[in-house]
């Protein structure tokens, strides 16, 4: 707007108006707008978070609410790295998470990477394929053991149909050795298509002139998709990798209705672990201290992880 | 139309959309044996082979909502006939219907709290969203990441203490509980979305408004809301899907007056085994609603995902 013209509006503009602009300050406004937010994080995040590490240095237990506290310092933590069952909870979790992620990353990938190739009715198609991740993760979890069930189930009939195998003579979620592949397949089911989306945005953010110059310059289809298509896509990629990373270790609902952990341990995620700790073993105390630890590693982990995406993004 | 050497060819095309017409029916399989399934008698449901073909029956769903208990065939006899349809397939077990089951409660409470929350955490968020966006809030960035952050904790980590502070409070299995709960959740998602969704809103409608005599708050709801409806109908979805779905939270603090549908459906059993056309009745209604969400969201289904990092 020109001077002039501004001149003549803050002429024009009563003076009673001009008053009522400043009304709250705009400090107050947004102290004002920010607060309730800010506050209510505070008592349902931050607070319970400084609780929590109160109580991981004691031995208080929620059934026991009369008994004394003792305040035990650090021996819940000790206790937590120095036994067994932690470690194979965390290689449940790992197992997860490596081979949850690596599956959705490539079937993820190939799946944007046709549809980018815009057949006809390609938008519908995408909008469909959407629709497992939206859904109830407990209720699809208990739907699967349906799915799962030795004979009568429909993932066994088919596996059976392709290899001729007995369909009853195998138990997805009842067996040491596949229970673990059990909670992967149905997370891959079910999370693929958000890696899909993301890398798909990805895709479509390369200008095509990209792609041209490289014809004109003669480089193959091979090298156009390793020296464009996969750098360019990379920092969506990584993008995806962070937000499966950061939920699949936090995984409960799931998996605790597809196996309940079992059998014996083999599918004992530690956010599992942590709801026997604390609200069926009522070790209160110690189960705060193993919240600690997790919300460590995963904030750890994830810092370094952005740090390495944004290295990406600026190159 | 342009054409250009980098299209892919006709039969690329042709490819690509046969393999991913093929995923996404073998990916829409559980689903629809979901759906499927609630409209089987109980013995085909769980018949080998299974049953592609069925004859298609409500039992499930006049079991999902009516508990029933076994009489005797005299006592059946003694009752005289069926009065309405669904007494009639009850009775072909020899059972009555006594009475509604809780599938009704349990759906209401997840309406009420996911509405609720997802007023509340919209509501705040909008207003958080447009400080941020518009005015020079003190220590901005590390707010607004602390405000990210609070989506990294595990919630059952966060449930402990929760737990604790809402026995003291009397805010255990409350709607009121788990409506703050949810939005205190769903916040990091609306103030992010709706940040992004404000910053798009050019600046200088507002000044112009606020030259023409209209105050901040005037200015805020006459002229940066009807702009930022459609980023706030979105966001509401995302936080109502997130409220509507959630598990962890709700199985650990209700039990009774404010359990949700998430942790019932999976405890829905019949007698003699799992009621499976029950369970998937139950599942049914309580899914299509979002996958009716999604198909209505699709255009923003990647900002949302993705907390407003990629935008198309």
């Amino acid at each position: 707007m020109s001077d002039p013209m501004a001149h003549r509006i803050a002429a024009a503009t009563p003076p009673a108006l001009a008053h009522r602009i400043r009304g709250l300050s705009d400090r107050a406004i947004a102290w004002v707008f920010v607060a309730p937010t800010i506050f209510l994080l505070l008592a349902v995040n931050i607070f319970p978070l400084i609780w929590t590490i109160r109580l991981s240095l004691t031995d208080f237990r929620t059934n026991r609410p009369n008994n004394p506290v003792k305040f035990v310092g650090i021996e819940n933590y000790r206790k937590i790295l120095t036994d067994a069952d932690t470690w194979l909870s965390l290689q449940a979790t790992a197992h997860f998470l490596i081979w949850t992620i690596v599956l959705q990353v490539v079937i993820g990938f190939a799946l944007a990477y046709l549809i980018n190739k815009k057949f006809r009715g390609n938008d519908l198609w995408t909008t469909l394929i959407v629709l497992p991740m939206m859904l109830s993760p407990a209720v699809v979890g208990n739907f699967w053991t349906f799915l799962y069930q030795p004979q009568i189930g429909l993932f066994n009939y088919v596996i059976a149909f392709f290899t001729g195998a007995d369909p009853s003579s195998f138990s997805m979620i009842g067996e040491v050795g596949l229970a673990p592949w059990a909670i992967v397949i149905v997370d891959t089911w079910m999370w693929t298509p958000f890696v899909m989306l993301i890398c798909l945005a990805g895709l479509r953010s390369i200008p095509p002139s990209i792609y041209e110059a490289a014809e004109c310059d003669r480089a193959s289809k091979w090298r156009q998709f390793w020296t464009i298509t996969i750098p360019m896509v990379l920092p969506f990629l990584m993008l995806a990798v962070l937000f499966r990373g950061i939920e699949n270790f936090k995984m409960f609902d799931l998996v605790v209705q597809l196996t309940g952990g079992g059998p014996g341990a083999t599918t004992q995620l530690v956010s599992i672990d942590l709801k026997r700790e604390a609200f069926e073993k009522w070790r209160t105390g110690y189960a705060s201290a193993y919240a600690v630890i997790l919300f460590v590693t995963v904030f750890g982990l994830a810092s370094i992880y952005v740090k390495a995406l944004n290295k990406v993004k600026d190159r | 139309m342009s054409f250009s050497i980098t299209d892919p060819s006709r039969r690329q095309k042709w490819i690509a959309g046969i393999l991913v017409v093929t995923y996404a029916i073998v990916t829409l399989l559980p689903l629809v044996w979901i759906i499927a399934t609630g409209f089987k008698t109980p013995p085909d449901s769980i018949a080998y082979p299974p049953k592609v073909f069925f004859s298609p029956s409500l039992e499930g769903y006049v079991n999902l909502f009516t508990s029933r208990s076994r009489v005797t065939p005299e006592d059946l006899a003694a009752l005289g006939p069926p009065t309405t349809w669904y007494d009639a397939i009850v009775r072909q077990y020899d059972m009555v219907i006594t009475g509604p089951s809780r599938y009704g409660e349990r759906f209401l409470n997840s309406v009420i709290i996911g509405f609720g929350s997802t007023f509340l955490s919209v509501f705040l968020g909008t207003i958080a969203a447009y400080a941020f966006s518009r005015f020079k809030v003190p220590l901005k960035d590390d707010l607004l990441f602390f405000i990210l952050s609070t989506r990294m904790m595990p919630p059952i980590a966060v449930a402990i203490p929760i737990f604790l502070m809402y026995r003291q409070l009397g805010l255990n299995d409350t709607h009121l509980g788990m409506i703050l709960l949810y939005t205190a959740v769903n916040l990091s998602l609306s103030v992010w979305l709706l940040k992004g969704f404000i910053d798009e809103i050019p600046i200088e409608y507002e000044e112009a408004a606020l030259i023409d005599g209209y105050t901040r708050f005037q200015a805020f709801y006459k002229v940066v809301l009807p702009q930022a409806a459609t980023g706030i109908a979105s966001t509401a979805i995302f936080c109502l899907i997130f409220a509507w779905n959630e598990y962890a939270f709700a199985v650990l603090l209700t039990s009774g007056d404010a359990q949700t549908a998430p942790p019932f459906i999976p405890t829905i059993i019949g007698t003699g085994g799992k009621d499976w056309p029950a369970v998937a009745a139950g599942a049914t209604l309580f899914l299509v609603p979002i996958m009716v969400f999604t198909i209505l969201l699709r255009k923003h289904l990647l900002r949302g995902i993705t907390f407003g990092a990629v935008r198309k």
